[in-house]
């Protein structure tokens, strides 16, 4: 039976999670996205799971490791200032190679900032974030729908390649509500052969971080290394929209790609063919099919929720090639769809005019 | 003839040791060892490793194990036996780690009465690191970031942190001891077994905190570091029993 359900987008983090396999969360309450932690308090002992609330996000992630050393399914969630101080988990769950959903519902900042939604921790998510050589696959829905279907995903993946994996939205998406398609709840997951789970009769395993001989040191690295490569090639996501006769091509993503999706409806009335390429994942970014794009379009505009952070990678992807413009609100501004088209409408006058 | 000594089937052998000589990181291992086989625990062990000098425990014990960032072991434990609770789960820390960066996470998970216990190694220093000075350095003591001995005016007191979680209604049993000789080995490995046996029993949390010497960073011979344990050391952190609340089990 597929239900279909109107609930707000921090509830079905939590339902999704919990239809994915996922039997523990740890997590520590922060604005805007309290409601995923409350979700799971209600619904994870019901699902013969459990539910701690930490001292401090640094102690809810070092027990996500702990979790998810043992091979269950396991999620954290949090928001920009919390997602900061777990970032030193975040860093050895990459080390240990374990699975782990970490979601982040970004407010404004930098420092307290402010509960408004924002995108301004894309460089924290995309580049790691903690200390040393690694990388996190990060999803970034765009609808209550995706919501369901990415924290799935999510975790498939993190089990998969073993790492940790974290999904990227905003407080507009924590708090709004839409009614949401769940797939049938996740069962039998298969057992983890590495997992620890006390030697019995077999030989013991440890799981350790700290390599002191460099040449090990550096083959580990590589090894990790060549697994972000796998993961490129195999999970890169992103969705085209109105892209085939488009002229103008805006690069948006989660709650900017909805709202330049209304954008784009409006100027394509009046005339402008723009089109949406929004990556799903930010981290392997959509660089091959941005390329493509720019082999037939001139003029790209980058929408955020930040001063500029995800416009580095569509520079770093277009090497050179077309004309990207930025367009951002960060400190929590929800921009309008009217503001965006009036950025698209002047793009492509502007392109227009030098083609004549 | 009899077997005093029989090699414990947790210890791995055929490693060469890191541990300075007259370390007691290796006393208390050889305890551990011998305990998880005496009471049939090893096959359902968990350790969660620290930073510190002990990080490399892993050599040593021939059980699953897991390290931790610098005094994040009680969060990591608590995570590991949440979700597994039959499986048998101890951390392994040191002063710096449990006493310092990890305060947060020893209080909190002592208070919540978590199911796991915790073997604390009081060297009244940072080992690892190079003999800076550790919540537990005593007055007076020199370290390398307390080059004229440490002051209450600059560096604050010597933190009494088992004393102070023994306190908590969650926390069943915390007992110091101290490795200073033959006796006080025996009395380590008796504390350790009991506060094993309260996490056999589902009775919550329990804590051994253990004297042990550092030889290399304070600076002394084997012989002088386990008379200024006897005669100083034990007078700020005083061995004994801080807290035992198994009731009928006693
Ligand atoms: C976050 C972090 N800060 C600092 C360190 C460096 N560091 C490693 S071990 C250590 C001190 C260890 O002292 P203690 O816990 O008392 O153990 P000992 O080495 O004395 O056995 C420090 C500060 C670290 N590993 N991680
Ligand atoms: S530095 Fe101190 S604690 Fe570390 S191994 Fe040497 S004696 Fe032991």
């Amino acid at each position: 039976m597929v239900s279909k359900v109107f609930m707000s987008g921090n509830h079905a983090f939590g339902e999704a999670a919990i239809r994915a396999g996922c039997r523990s969360y740890f997590g520590y309450p922060i604005t805007p996205q309290n409601e995923i932690g409350e979700y799971m308090a209600e619904h994870l002992p019901r699902n013969g799971g459990v539910f701690l609330q930490s001292e401090s996000e640094t102690a809810a992630i070092n027990m996500v490791i702990g979790a998810a050393a043992t091979g269950v399914r396991v999620m954290t969630s949090s928001s920009s200032p919390g997602i900061s101080l777990k970032q030193e988990g975040i860093s050895f769950l990459a080390g240990f190679q374990l699975p782990a959903v970490i979601v982040n519902v970004m407010r404004g900042g930098p420092g307290l900032g402010n509960i408004a939604p924002a995108q301004g921790d894309y460089f924290q998510a995309t580049r790691g974030g903690g200390h040393g050589d690694y990388r996190t696959p990060v999803f970034a829905p765009g609808s209550l729908q995706e919501v369901a279907d990415l924290t799935r995903v999510a975790f498939d993946v993190a089990d998969r390649y073993r790492t940790p994996v974290m999904i990227l939205g905003d407080g507009m998406l924590g708090q709004m509500k839409e009614p949401v398609e769940f797939p049938e709840p996740l069962v039998g997951l298969p057992e983890k052969e590495w997992a620890l789970k006390g030697r019995g009769e077999g030989p013991s395993r440890y799981m350790a971080s700290l390599i002191l001989d460099v040449m090990e040191m550096e083959r580990h690295n590589w090894e990790l290394e060549r697994k972000y490569q796998v993961i490129t090639k195999n999970e890169t996501l992103y969705e085209g929209y109105m892209l085939d006769d488009a002229k103008i091509v805006a690069v948006a993503y989660g709650t900017t790609a909805r709202i330049a999706k209304a954008a784009i409806k409006r100027v394509r009335k009046e005339g402008v063919p723009a089109g949406l390429l929004r990556p799903i994942t930010l981290w392997p970014f959509p660089k091959v099919p941005l390329q493509d794009l720019a082999l037939r379009i001139e003029d790209f505009v980058v929408f955020e929720m930040s001063t500029g952070q995800m416009v580095e990678d569509v520079l770093l992807s277009l090497e050179g090639r077309g004309r990207v413009v930025f367009h951002g609100r960060p400190g929590g501004v929800v921009p309008t769809p009217v503001e965006f088209s009036r950025i698209l409408y002047r793009e492509y006058q502007r392109q227009v005019k030098s083609e004549k | 003839m009899k077997l005093l000594n029989k090699w414990p089937i947790y210890y791995k052998r055929d490693v060469v040791t890191h541990y300075c000589s007259g370390c007691g990181h290796g006393v208390v291992h050889r305890i551990i060892a011998e305990l998880l086989e005496e009471m049939d625990l090893g096959k359902r062990a968990v350790c969660v490793n620290p930073a510190g000098c002990a990080v490399l425990a892993y050599k040593y014990f021939d059980i699953d194990m897991i390290e931790s960032a610098h005094g994040r072991g009680t969060a990591i434990a608590t995570g590991i036996k949440r979700v597994k609770p039959e499986l048998f789960v101890f951390t392994y820390q040191g002063d710096g780690d449990l006493s310092a960066i990890g305060t947060a996470e020893t209080i909190h998970s002592a208070n919540r009465g978590e199911q796991i216990t915790v073997v604390f190694i009081n060297n009244a220093v940072y080992g690892m690191t190079g003999g800076q000075m550790a919540p537990t350095t005593l007055l007076g003591q020199k370290t390398t970031t307390t080059p004229g001995g440490r002051d209450p005016k600059f560096d604050g007191y010597p933190l009494h942190i088992t004393d102070m979680i023994a306190q908590f209604p969650g926390v069943i049993y915390a007992e110091r001891t101290a490795i200073n000789g033959p006796a006080g080995i025996q009395r380590t490995k008796k504390a350790i077994r009991t506060a094993f046996q309260v996490q056999v029993d589902g009775l919550g949390y329990s804590i051994i905190e253990v004297l042990s010497a550092c030889p290399t960073n304070w600076k002394m011979s084997t012989e002088d570091s386990f008379k200024w344990i006897n005669e100083v050391m034990v007078k700020e952190f005083v061995p004994g029993v801080l807290t035992d609340k198994r009731g009928g089990a006693a």
